[in-house]
């Protein structure tokens, strides 16, 4: 785990050099404190069994992502004498109808694939901090942001990609752009309803009272308690951009070929769907097994980042199932009031978010 | 009741004027001369500038949108450059595969959904609950499209026992339609069936905390009743609220399945619409979905405030 996922850290880190003259933050205390918090963490992920799982699958396909097509040959070698092989030997996942190598394409499409769920987790993140962050900060600014925000959850996510990539045209670059307007209000809103928190704070009242310049408030105070559910939503980001990016390509709409993305390579295996099983099935076990692994991760984080979850143990499970059963009953709170109020929201993630949200209100290390 | 109306309605009029700039603007997504992307390299420069004249290109923006808008809200959704027909008639053509779809998908996720849901609330904690819990977070993990692949393979060409494509109306008679459409229906309804599952879980398990239920349980009633007339009355509130917000996904959904199946729906007309980049057709469907999506959503606000009057008074001005 490196310090970008314990939001603690960074904090610290954050407030660490710039802190000498801040008499509300705690710096010095915050600082020493931090060591002992990230092996906590660590300690807890490790006892996280499924969080745990997900977290070696992916690094798993990290690594064939980085390191297999070292070992692969090439994904766009076109053997016209080798079409349709099913797996052997010198093909392990078999040819396809070009007689380039299965294996070699879907080593290639992990790259891709992780390589734009990675990019649209990291936009969709900066823009829905700064996004999230003003909104809560400034009223004008919320009105205006969100009602924006408002509008473009109302379009079911990959249609808007689609529609977005019919106009920009087939292009990888062009999947990340439309993926990070499609994205980026979930983040959006999940930091601005921790920021609206934050913000109630008396530490950030006392900052106001110092004279503390706007963008320092916002950047150096309240930006490090909004990145732990942030995070978590960043995850489930990276999970949804890799199944849309596979849903354009499959459509036709997302990385446009030669070049293999699982989608596109989904959509070459169906047309020849009776004769090669192969084409289908290992492209499309590799979609299932990142998404899962990416699930299992963010909902691990969710409950590690969470103040309220408390590790295992005799008391601890019952401490849990109670944290959890409060987490549950608020979760439905909100949903009755997302009703109340025109949210329009797409569902899964309106119901992460309201786990989260309810779980991950009071701010870190205050 | 009027008040709480109108309110809920003024509160459509930001999220609309969003979603049709939106939809508007698509146009100006195109890098370089929209007119010419869209007619191909072929287009001679009198077609693409015919083409620019007819789409109101040459006016000044403010114009453009009023027009179009105006247009719009009476059903005009302006003429699809390759088929040469108007927008409209094309969507309403294409429209009834996936509506059919997707009503199938929702009813058989509601089937499953809602009584597993209730089961993992009952088990809470135990196997069942846990099984039921990894059970959704696998139908969430697997995208419909891929799902209906898979299906395909296993039910259609390694097993034989259904069609792996096309597309049969109701009107051809019930078993033949269900046996075209078994398998997107399963496809699409999964992902479905998993969220309801978990939503109605969190809503039965919200309202076992409740009073009332230790009331009931106090006064000797049977589990059953207590149950089925206050626990499943109470928590069917959000379970309806998730099946009506997800009704939009549902249809997006839907096109991207029948794409899988070749059924003639929304889906195949966007896929052809972005390989032409006839951008009027996609603009039309993109606007279709989003504004029946928002109308959707008022509608259900408005079913649960019926439902639940406690909303009108307290739930208002969330």
């Amino acid at each position: 785990m490196s310090t970008e996922n314990d939001p603690r850290a960074g904090a610290a880190g954050a407030s660490g050099p710039a802190g000498k003259d801040d008499i509300t933050v705690g710096s010095l205390n915050r600082f020493n404190k931090t060591r002992s918090r990230r092996s906590k963490f660590l300690r807890r992920f490790a006892a996280h069994k499924l969080a745990i799982t997900g977290g070696t699958i992916l690094t798993f396909v990290a690594l064939v992502a980085i390191f297999g097509p070292m070992l692969t040959g090439s994904p766009t070698a076109v053997d016209a004498a080798n079409r349709l092989q099913g797996p052997s030997a010198d093909h392990w996942f078999g040819t396809d109808n070009y007689g380039r190598d299965v294996l070699a394409r879907v080593v290639e499409g992990a790259r891709v694939s992780l390589l734009v769920g990675a990019i649209t987790a990291l936009l969709t993140s900066i823009f829905g901090l700064a996004i999230g962050l003003y909104a809560a900060y400034n009223r004008v600014a919320d009105a205006i942001l969100m009602r924006i925000s408002d509008g473009l959850m109302a379009f079911p996510g990959i249609l808007l990609a689609i529609a977005i990539m019919a106009a920009l045209g087939q292009h990888s670059t062009n999947v990340v752009i439309a993926l990070t307007i499609v994205f980026t209000p979930y983040v959006a809103r999940i930091v601005r309803s921790s920021a609206l928190v934050v913000k109630e704070q008396t530490f950030i009242e006392a900052l106001h009272a110092q004279g503390a310049s706007r963008s320092r408030i916002i950047w150096i105070n309240m930006a490090p308690n909004v990145l732990s559910p942030m995070i978590v939503q960043a995850t489930f980001v990276f999970a949804d951009s890799i199944i849309t990016e596979a849903a354009l390509s499959f459509l036709g709409a997302g990385v446009p070929p030669p070049a293999p993305s699982w989608g596109n390579m989904l959509l070459d295996g169906k047309t020849v769907i009776y004769n090669a099983w192969w084409m289908t099935l290992f492209p499309g076990l590799f979609i299932m097994a990142t998404i899962l692994a990416i699930n299992l991760l963010g909902d691990g984080l969710r409950d590690l980042l969470d103040p309220t979850y408390k590790g295992k143990g005799a008391t601890g499970r019952k401490k849990r199932k109670a944290a959890k059963k409060a987490a549950e009953a608020a979760a439905a709170q909100r949903e009755k009031e997302a009703v109340g109020g025109t949210q329009p929201v797409v569902p899964a993630q309106a119901t992460r978010a309201a786990e989260f949200e309810t779980t991950s209100r009071r701010p870190e290390g205050q | 009741m009027a008040g709480y109306l109108l309110q809920r309605a003024l509160a459509l009029v930001p999220v609309l004027a969003v979603v049709s700039v939106v939809t508007f603007g698509l146009i100006y997504f195109m890098p370089g001369d929209a007119a010419a992307t869209m007619l191909g390299p072929e287009a001679t420069q009198e077609q693409i500038e015919a083409l620019r004249e007819s789409l109101g290109l040459n006016d000044p923006i403010w114009v453009q949108f009023w027009s179009w808008l105006t247009a719009a809200v009476t059903g005009d959704l302006g003429t699809s450059i390759f088929m040469n027909r108007p927008v409209t008639e094309v969507l309403m053509d294409a429209l009834g595969p996936t509506i059919h779809l997707a009503i199938q998908a929702q009813l058989l996720a509601i089937i499953i959904g809602v009584p597993a849901g209730i089961l993992a609330a009952r088990k809470q904690g135990t196997g069942t609950d846990q099984t039921v819990m990894v059970g959704a977070l696998m139908g969430i993990s697997v995208p419909s499209f891929l799902l209906g692949l898979f299906l395909m393979l296993l039910f259609g060409v390694i097993l034989g026992w259904l069609p792996v494509a096309g597309y049969r109306p109701i009107e051809d008679g019930i078993g033949e339609s269900l046996q075209y459409l078994a398998l997107p229906t399963i496809a699409l309804g999964a992902m479905q069936a998993a969220l309801i599952a978990r939503m109605t879980r969190t809503a039965m398990l919200d309202t076992f905390s409740k009073n009332y239920m230790k009331t009931a349980k106090a006064k000797g009633l049977k589990d059953r009743v207590s149950l089925y007339k206050h626990a499943l009355r109470n928590a069917s509130l959000p379970i309806i609220t998730t099946i009506g917000q997800t009704l939009g996904t549902l249809v997006a959904g839907a096109a991207v399945v029948e794409t899988v199946f070749n059924i003639p729906g929304i889906g195949q007309l966007i896929v052809n619409s972005v390989e032409r980049r006839d951008v009027v057709v996609i603009q039309g469907v993109v606007l279709m979905i989003a504004v029946s999506y928002v109308l959707i959503n008022f509608l259900v606000d408005i079913l649960y405030s019926v439902l639940d009057p406690r909303v009108r008074f307290t739930g208002g001005d969330s």
